[in-house]
């Protein structure tokens, strides 16, 4: 995957193929699948035929008109071929070097944890669900499984692309090991999940290569109302021939409409822009989330990305920073903060916790106060324990102290001394504001207090304001409890928190959200949370995670990031825009060829129609070819739209609307008028008409 | 002028005046609540339900809310049809009117059955006071209480959440009958009884006429018959139920029908009554009212246009008619403009707004003669038939039709917003697009496949008045008609003819039955559906944005459809007139 991150550009060989693709794509077994371009190319055959019978003599039209409009069509169906193969060739680039990945290699299977020794050597092509095996530093692990035993580093570029290698270990939540990734150090005892041609290799490979692709249920839709639309103008055209066959009788001239002139004016009409590129912009945003490094199970589970409108957010990663940091000393009890800055600093030098780097730096910056030697001063470290939950170090003789307020207070107290209301005042205010207080002593006695605060992350803020528009809710989920909770929410500007999280907890809140009509995205990893994931509607599990809970989302982030949920949001909306955008743009552009189009048809019949010949084209024939070149070619000039998808913008919905109906619809209608024009002047200039 | 146009102001206001509480009232009927009417009307409908053993608690899932509509339109077309060919057997039947041949006998059917009431014959002439009291008004209130009832049960689908019942059709249409359409026809005919409309059962008179008319081949007419019957009793339901048939041929512009300018303001008030109200309905009763007012609004803006464009057009005519002194622009005494074939004492403003209401509505009645408008006020009314009558349209099935319009304007700007689309909180998957576009589209297929078809077959220049364009005009104006359920007809053309009375026959029948089953269906898919919840990333269904698109959406895909064909017709001779 990396590759193809490097390159983003299409390049020469991806053209290469998809150009020799265009014409393998010429298969009626493949033309079926996508039924307006299938009209188009019966079309194009008709016409064909035509024009044969026409060098016999059997013609309507004349049979270099007939071969133009037939050369054009073929055009129009290689295009829409063209622009569904650039979009798969980013995927089969992927697929393979994913392949490269996958080969048969030789699998240490073993009868049971406990009898190592016994190893049988079995192609991992051969191995069984429930199979025991041993990979040991430099094999590739045979096949996704979850690990029974042992702790190792492993690389994962093969699939993530990340070159830094990873750790999984037996237990917890990083337990899970995938097929075709390498041990680099130690060893592991892996029980196989999944069997060879069910990996999740195997599937990653078939998403983003496009062939398991299936056409989501809003794909399905939107072809039908395409389909709707082209059957109307099949009767439009059939009937236009009756029509102008009634009305020439009336007038006691020759039936002017041929044929081919009415295919040419079918294919204008019919929804072909948006027909040809529908499937590329389905592939196109798979193609676009893969680029993100998710990859999701399902077409649909990405439409469900543009529908959600609550997001459950992992505090730790997404919101904050991952570890608290010292931001305020507040002396106590007369003491000076320098003083206090001083003790906390030497008490923290050894500290090698992000916390303890956090308060050295923040004495640093705030107070000038430098490191210290620490063999210089001879100082002795007092690590921090679970049962005196406080740290810090000896030095001359003098303890310094620093720790959690209630196990501070026992700990000066057993001295002796007094902790002041003032302190215990200044505590309480700080786990108000949802920091963490620790109490800095010096020879017993309160010095003050450091105010460890979470940190928002930049941005985060707006970003959430931003999705507030759009009518997308965040949910902050922590393990904090409510108080610490609330004020982090606050400053971070979500619109709900869940404090103390437990499963059962996202489980029902889930549940809650759904029942009232809300679509909710979640990430998570561990296996506790597969029940929430598999109730959301989407549901993004790392790839550090379990087994469990990727099998219970719909999407894998490859990267592990918990912030991804916003990226899959927006490539999930982006899809979903490209279509109706297109489809817009797409069904507006009939108007000019219509204005194009029926005064050139009847213009013989009633000359007064001419009035209708707004572009000023030059004669029947230019127009029409003027409008059926322009049908082709705006093919090929929205493949860049289709792939890279409509912009988009964190607004409301009517705000997006309004501006997406701007440009393509008004954009639809006005578009066509100049390019057919323009057509017009070039054919005629160039003596092609 | 300035007259002129505050009478059609007047009109609009008195429909929407009259509209809205009525459309809070039909609200109440459907949900089965306490209305003024229930202390009277109460014993009947428990009557009806002991007798015909309906169970009001008993649920039906919408296929069987489907097949008891097919139901009770398969039996009335068989009664109907049979009653039409042995008409000269059955008793009231003063002026010996003969049987009909069977295939105007089944256009007629047909037509009547499904709400459009198209006339291949002349009801003077071609049908006995029974065929028109037990035959042909009874159906005027079963075909508008049918559509009145799907409307019922597709908003129900939109109500509903995990369910998938829609209500019970026996209910929903005795209720219909009894508490909307029955008081209502009474109130209204015997408004136009007061008029002067005929009301009995006696035999044609003859007249002498006051002033002789001389024939252009010298024959002197002395004398007139003037026909009697029945008439305000199915007039008013005519008028109400979006029906249209006239009890005589011609319709609303004979005297007997619409004597006076009163007469005239309430038979045409209430072409458009009951759809313009169910807007308001729907609103109420899916609990947002806004969204019924939008629904209205687009219905409305379009109705607005095509009336200023009808107007306008017929008020300036062109400048061949106005050479050939059928406009009379100097207009010093008198009101000017294109009077042909309009009523001198209704007016232009009277004509032009019953026309535009009658092509709006699928009532089809008439008080002018639709073929005399001018290319473009004519190409107008054609244009609001084909565009599936969903501007107000039939009772209740315009309004289902212009939901499934919604349901596609939803289905684009849904996507252009990056939501997959839903429509008051209910998703539009592919099941529901199906159905949706099935019901937008049964319309425009209707109408180009018969003219199509017509337009190939050589005699149907015999049925013509005219040639060239306003031929084509007459030719397309009626498969308009049919395909839209609308039954006016431009006149000049000779429609009792084996092929187009089949044709229109089958027409009429695919443009009914086609969208009213699939939004039956859809309602069925969409009660089953939870709600979605609504949040500012929701596309708003009830903004002047929506409005508008819906507006575009029912426009262009009328005009994709008829552009070519209205080219070749009323714009041709147009530009032929003007150039």
């Amino acid at each position: 995957m990396s590759e193809s991150k490097n390159s983003s550009m299409i390049d020469r060989k991806m053209m290469i193929r998809a150009l020799k693709d265009s014409f393998i794509k010429l298969s009626p077994k493949t033309q079926i699948e996508n039924l307006v371009m299938f009209l188009v190319y019966v079309s194009a055959i008709l016409t064909t035929a035509l024009f044969f019978l026409s060098l016999f003599g059997i013609q309507d039209a004349p049979s270099g008109y007939i071969l133009g409009i037939t050369i054009i069509l073929w055009f129009t169906v290689l295009f829409a071929n063209f622009a569904e193969a650039i979009a798969e060739g980013r995927g089969k680039a992927q697929a393979d070097s994913l392949r490269s990945a996958k080969k048969d290699v030789t699998a240490h299977k073993i009868p049971s944890i406990d009898s190592k020794e016994k190893v049988e050597e079995i192609s991992s092509a051969l191995l069984k669900k429930g199979d025991i095996v041993i990979v040991k530093a430099g094999e590739q692990i045979p096949a996704d499984g979850e690990v029974l035993e042992g702790a190792a580093s492993v690389d994962e570029s093969a699939i993530t692309g990340e070159s830094a290698p990873v750790v999984r270990e037996a237990g917890g939540d990083r337990s899970a090991v995938t097929g075709g990734t390498t041990v680099i150090s130690d060893w592991l005892v892996i029980e196989v999940t999944n069997e060879a041609g069910e990996s999740f290799l195997d599937k990653m490979i078939a998403m983003v290569e496009g062939s398991s692709r299936k056409k989501t249920p809003n794909e399905i839709a939107l072809q039908i109302f395409l389909i709707a639309l082209t059957i109307i103008f099949i009767l439009v055209t059939v009937s236009l021939y009756t029509y102008s066959l009634f009305s020439a009788n009336q007038a006691g001239i020759k039936n002017p409409t041929s044929i081919t002139s009415l295919i040419a004016l079918l294919v204008c009409l019919a929804p072909t822009t948006i027909g040809a590129l529908l499937s590329s912009i389905g592939i196109a945003g798979m193609s676009r989330l893969n680029q993100a490094n998710v990859l999701a199970m399902s077409g649909r589970a990405i439409e469900a990305a543009g529908d959600v409108d609550i997001l459950m957010l992992d505090k730790t990663g997404t919101i904050t920073l991952g570890n608290r940091q010292a931001s305020e000393f507040i002396p106590v009890d007369g003491h000076t903060v320098e003083e206090l800055a001083d003790a906390a600093q030497l008490s923290s030098l050894p500290d090698e916790t992000p916390e303890g780097r956090s308060v050295v730096v923040l004495a640093k910056e705030k107070f000038g106060i430098r490191e210290r030697n620490l063999n210089e001063l001879n100082m002795k470290f007092v690590p921090f324990t679970a049962s005196t939950r406080m740290s810090g170090v000896d030095v001359k003789g003098i303890e310094i102290r620093k720790g959690a307020a209630d196990s501070i207070k026992n700990y000066v107290q057993d001295h002796s001394e007094i902790y002041s209301k003032e302190c215990e005042e200044i505590v309480k205010q700080i786990a108000n504001k949802g920091g963490t207080p620790l109490v800095v002593t010096k020879d017993h006695v309160v010095l003050g207090v450091i105010y460890l605060k979470d940190i928002i992350k930049t941005g985060v803020k707006e970003k959430f304001a931003d999705l507030r528009k759009m009518g997308i809710k965040t949910i902050m989920i922590t393990g904090d409890n409510p108080l610490t909770a609330a004020a982090i929410a606050a400053e971070a500007g979500v619109d709900d928190f869940l404090a103390e999280a437990t499963p059962e907890g996202k489980l029902s809140m889930i549940r809650d959200f759904q029942a009232k009509g809300h679509l909710v995205a979640m990430t998570g990893d561990g296996t506790n949370d597969a029940p929430a994931l598999a109730q959301a509607d989407v549901a993004v599990a790392m790839n550090t995670g379990t087994q469990a809970a990727k099998e219970a989302g719909n999407m894998v982030d490859l990267d592990s990031s918990p912030t991804k949920l916003i990226d899959i949001v927006r490539i999930g909306k982006q899809l979903l825009m490209t279509r109706g955008s297109l489809t817009t743009f797409s069904i507006a552009n009939d108007l000019a060829k219509y204005f194009a189009i029926i005064p050139a048809l009847f213009m013989g019949l009633y000359p007064e129609l001419s009035a209708l010949n707004i572009m000023r084209l030059h004669s029947a024939s230019s127009a029409i070819f003027s409008a059926i070149i322009y049908n082709a070619l705006v093919i090929i000039a929205l493949i860049p739209l289709a792939l890279k998808g409509v912009k988009y913008r964190e607004v409301s919905a009517g705000k997006l609307l309004s501006r997406n109906l701007l440009i393509y619809g008004l954009g639809g209608i006005i578009t066509p008028f100049i390019f057919v024009k323009l057509i017009d002047v070039i054919i005629v200039a160039t003596g092609l008409v | 002028m300035l007259n002129t146009i505050i009478q059609y102001t007047l009109y609009l206001v008195i429909l929407i005046l009259l509209a809205i509480p009525l459309g809070i009232y039909i609200g109440k009927v459907m949900d089965g609540e306490k209305v003024l009417l229930t202390k009277l009307v109460a014993p009947f409908e428990k009557l009806i339900y002991r007798i015909l053993h309906i169970d009001r608690e008993d649920d039906m899932s919408w296929k069987r809310y489907a097949a008891c509509i097919l139901w009770i339109s398969g039996v009335s077309f068989v009664v109907l049809f049979i009653m039409l060919m042995l008409q000269g057997f059955l008793p009231l039947n003063p002026a010996k009117v003969k049987g009909m041949s069977w295939h105007l006998a089944f256009n007629t059917a047909i037509s009547f059955i499904t709400n459009t009431n198209w006339q291949a014959y002349s009801g003077e002439t071609g049908a006995s006071y029974f065929t028109q009291m037990i035959g042909l008004t009874v159906q005027n209130f079963v075909s508008a209480a049918v559509g009145i009832a799907v409307l019922f049960a597709v908003i129900r689908g939109f109500i509903r959440t995990k369910k998938d019942k829609i209500g019970n059709f026996f209910v929903d249409f005795t209720r219909i009958i009894l508490y909307i359409l029955i008081p209502m026809s009474v109130i209204v005919s015997i408004f136009i009884v007061s008029q002067g409309v005929v009301q009995n059962f006696h035999t044609y008179e003859t007249v002498k006429l006051v002033e002789p008319i001389t024939l252009e081949d010298g024959t002197v007419v002395t004398e007139e018959m003037v026909p009697m019957g029945p008439a305000a009793s199915q007039i008013a339901i005519k008028q109400l139920g979006t029906n249209g048939g006239g009890f005589f041929g011609t319709n609303s512009a004979f005297p007997l029908e619409n004597p006076t300018a009163l007469s005239n303001l309430i038979e045409m008030l209430s072409i458009l009554l009951i759809p313009a109200a169910l807007c308001f309905t729907f609103g109420r009763n899916v609990k947002d009212a806004k969204q019924g007012r939008a629904i209205f609004a687009a219905m409305f803006t379009v109705l607005v246009i095509a009336l200023i464009s009808v107007a306008v057009s017929e008020q300036f005519g062109t400048k061949q008619l106005e050479n050939g002194g059928s406009v009379n622009l100097s207009a010093v005494s008198q009101a000017g403009g294109n009077m042909e074939g309009k009523e001198a004492r209704f007016g232009m403003a009277s004509s032009n707004t019953w026309s535009v209401f009658t092509t709006a509505a699928s009532n089809g009645s008439v008080n002018a003669m639709l073929d005399s408008y001018t290319p473009l006020g004519g190409m107008v009314l054609m244009l609001l038939m084909q565009l599936g009558e969903v501007i107000f349209g039939g009772v209740g099935c315009g309004l289902y039709g212009m939901l499934g319009f919604a349901i596609l304007t939803v289905f684009i700007a849904g996507l252009m917003v990056g939501r997959t689309p839903e429509y008051l909180g209910k998703k539009i998957e592919p099941f529901e697009m199906k159905m949706g576009v099935l019901a937008c589209l049964a319309t425009p297929v209707a109408i180009l496949i018969g003219s199509g078809i017509a337009a190939a077959i050589p005699s149907i220049v015999d049925s013509l008045n005219n040639t060239g364009a306003h031929g084509f005009s007459e030719l397309l104006y009626t498969y308009s008609s049919a395909g839209g359920n609308n039954g006016s007809a431009f006149a000049g053309f000779a429609a009792d003819k084996l092929f187009i009375n089949v044709s229109l026959g089958l027409c009429m029948l695919f443009a009914r039955f086609a969208p009213m089953l699939a939004m039956l269906a859809a309602a069925g898919s969409l009660a089953k559906k939870k709600k979605v919840a609504a949040t500012s990333g929701t596309l708003s269904t009830s903004n002047f944005m929506f409005v508008g698109l819906l507006i575009f959406v029912i426009l262009l895909i009328g005009a994709l459809s008829f552009f070519p064909a209205l080219a070749l017709g009323p714009i041709a001779e147009h530009l032929k007139m003007i150039g």
